[in-house]
């Protein structure tokens, strides 16, 4: 087998993943500056809401595909209802607030969605039932499931759906205008209040996505996987360049194949002394090359621009 | 078509505007001119709700609008075109001209308005597809007056269009504004540029230290020693 391919491989789909949650933060930080710290709780609602729906009617009989849309169709609306509320809650009275205040309220966020989630869910592991066809396909040497091709392929056109909305529509000529220059939105009669809640929803269904398809790709969800999930994404989207949105996709796919090959070949470069388990490490190594060497990131424009 | 009544404006801490009160008719087109600091901008700002009013009442075709959401403003028909411009950088000229017309939703007619303001600014269809950051100073400006115009406004309220463009270029602007204005638009016009002004405007309201201290036709005001000698350089 063909490590080197089967490291791409998995770091698509790694990298698909991050990219779908790279978008929800870079989105919001775009439109309000705010680093949406509870972001990464949205996905792991997701996933958690996904999978319960999905256990329940995996003995019921239904193909696996429509089980798993209909475990998708519940998460995003709870996902979006999530983010909806969160906005409006805890974000919005503090619009006008210095900027650590939101950033504090965001972490404070986070820790509540956490422990909500561990009230309902508990605090153990829970196991996708595999409802999904796991067919595996050979190309080149390298191994790809019909999930991961399934993964690939969504984000994709999830991703080309988004660019779209934002570039062709009039609703994304009304984000990018509050995106640039609020007060001036409103002179052309933009509800900020309107853009900033939508930018919230669709940043949702876009976790709920993404929720879903970790919990399926590594068969596993709990209430902690939102944190670390979450921080990877944020350095995806630093990655490209925050306030991006090609930025985000480039960063989170780029991210994904680091974290992947650089698992694959740790063992090799270091003589076996670091295993795969470090593959963490990568992460946060590229957040702080990034931070330290070009905080604007990939195809970001300078920050002092948005001060 | 608007009344203003004992307008008070704060801004940065201070009282900008201390109770002003004039009035613009349909149709007409009034300059409100005075010097750097003498509460023009903190006016404009407060009619097209940028800013809170501290007091007073702003009546626009009867309504009272001192209290709408600053989204509403265009809708009830009040363009502002800002000091400064405005523009949005990061999108096309096109792009832009769309967000002046967003108030208006789908309107078949919107694509007839981008033709009419490229009738009036011919640079811009030349240059439709660039981003408006790219574009220079004047073009911006030529920019934010057809974007304004985009949204069909009863009331263009123009903050300092000449601000920092050469002298062909503020002519040229200020040939579109009255070719604007004679074509039946209501214009409130703020402008240092006070002579510019006048010439352009009927009547002309004078402002100081956030009080109005003198009214009347552009060609009494134009006339007038203590302007001459106070905004003309005279």
């Amino acid at each position: 087998m063909d490590i080197f391919l089967q490291q791409i491989i998995n770091g698509l789909v790694l990298g698909s993943i991050y990219a779908l949650v790279a978008l929800g933060y870079t989105m919001v930080y775009g439109i309000m500056g705010l680093i949406n710290f509870a972001h990464g709780e949205v996905v792991m609602l997701g996933a958690l809401v996904a999978l319960s729906v999905v256990s329940v009617l995996a003995g019921s009989g239904l193909p696996g595909v429509v089980i798993a849309l209909l475990g998708l169709a519940v998460a995003a609306l709870v996902c979006m209802a999530v983010g909806f509320t969160i906005e409006r809650i805890a974000y919005r009275p503090l619009r006008k607030a210095p900027r650590l205040a939101p950033l504090i309220t965001a972490i404070g966020v986070s820790i509540v969605l956490q422990n909500l989630a561990m009230l309902v869910w508990g605090r153990n592991y829970h196991a996708f039932p595999p409802v999904l066809p796991a067919s595996q396909h050979e190309i080149l040497g390298a191994t790809i499931t019909s999930l991961q091709l399934a993964i690939i392929a969504i984000a994709a056109l999830m991703m080309a759906a988004l660019v779209l909305l934002i570039q062709r529509t009039r609703l994304g000529r009304a984000m990018r205008a509050t995106a640039e220059n609020p007060a001036i939105a409103q002179l052309m009669g933009v509800d900020i209040d309107r853009i900033i809640s939508f930018t919230f929803v669709i940043g949702s269904a876009l976790a709920a996505v993404a929720g879903l398809m970790v919990s399926a790709n590594y068969s596993i969800a709990h209430y902690y996987m939102g944190f670390i999930l979450g921080l990877k994404a944020f350095t995806a989207a630093v990655l490209g360049g925050i306030g991006n949105i090609a930025g985000a996709m480039i960063g989170g796919i780029l991210l994904g194949l680091i974290e992947s090959l650089g698992a694959g070949y740790i063992g090799d470069l270091t003589g076996g002394f670091l295993g795969s388990h470090y593959q963490d490490v990568f992460a946060f190594f590229v957040l702080i090359c990034v931070l330290v060497l070009r905080p604007s990131g990939l195809v970001g424009e300078k920050l002092a621009e948005r001060a | 078509m608007l009344e203003v009544t004992g307008l008070r404006v704060n801004y940065g801490g201070i009282q900008a505007v201390r109770g002003i009160t004039f009035h613009i008719a349909e149709g007409e087109m009034v300059a409100l001119i005075g010097a750097n600091g003498a509460g023009k901008t903190s006016t404009l700002r407060a009619l097209a709700r940028q800013l809170d009013a501290a007091g007073g009442s702003v009546r626009y075709r009867g309504k009272e609008i001192s209290a709408l959401p600053p989204h509403a403003l265009v809708t009830e028909g009040i363009a502002l075109v800002p000091e400064g411009r405005g523009v949005f950088p990061r999108m096309t000229v096109v792009e832009n001209l769309l967000m002046g017309a967003y108030s208006r939703g789908r309107d078949p007619a919107i694509a007839d308005d981008i033709a009419r303001v490229y009738g009036f600014f011919p640079r811009l269809s030349e240059r439709a597809q660039q981003l408006a950051g790219t574009l220079s100073g004047g073009e911006q400006q030529m920019l934010a007056i057809g974007r304004a115009l985009m949204s069909r406004p009863g009331l263009l309220l123009l903050d300092e269009p000449s601000m920092g463009l050469a002298p062909i270029m503020v002519q040229k602007i200020f040939e579109v504004i009255r070719a604007v204005a004679a074509s039946g638009m209501t214009i409130l016009l703020v402008e240092q540029n006070a002579r510019l002004a006048l010439a352009t405007s009927q009547r002309g309201y004078v402002l100081e230290s956030g009080e109005i201290t003198l009214t009347g036709e552009a060609a009494e005001l134009l006339a007038n020693p203590g302007v001459r000698a106070a905004y003309l350089g005279e």
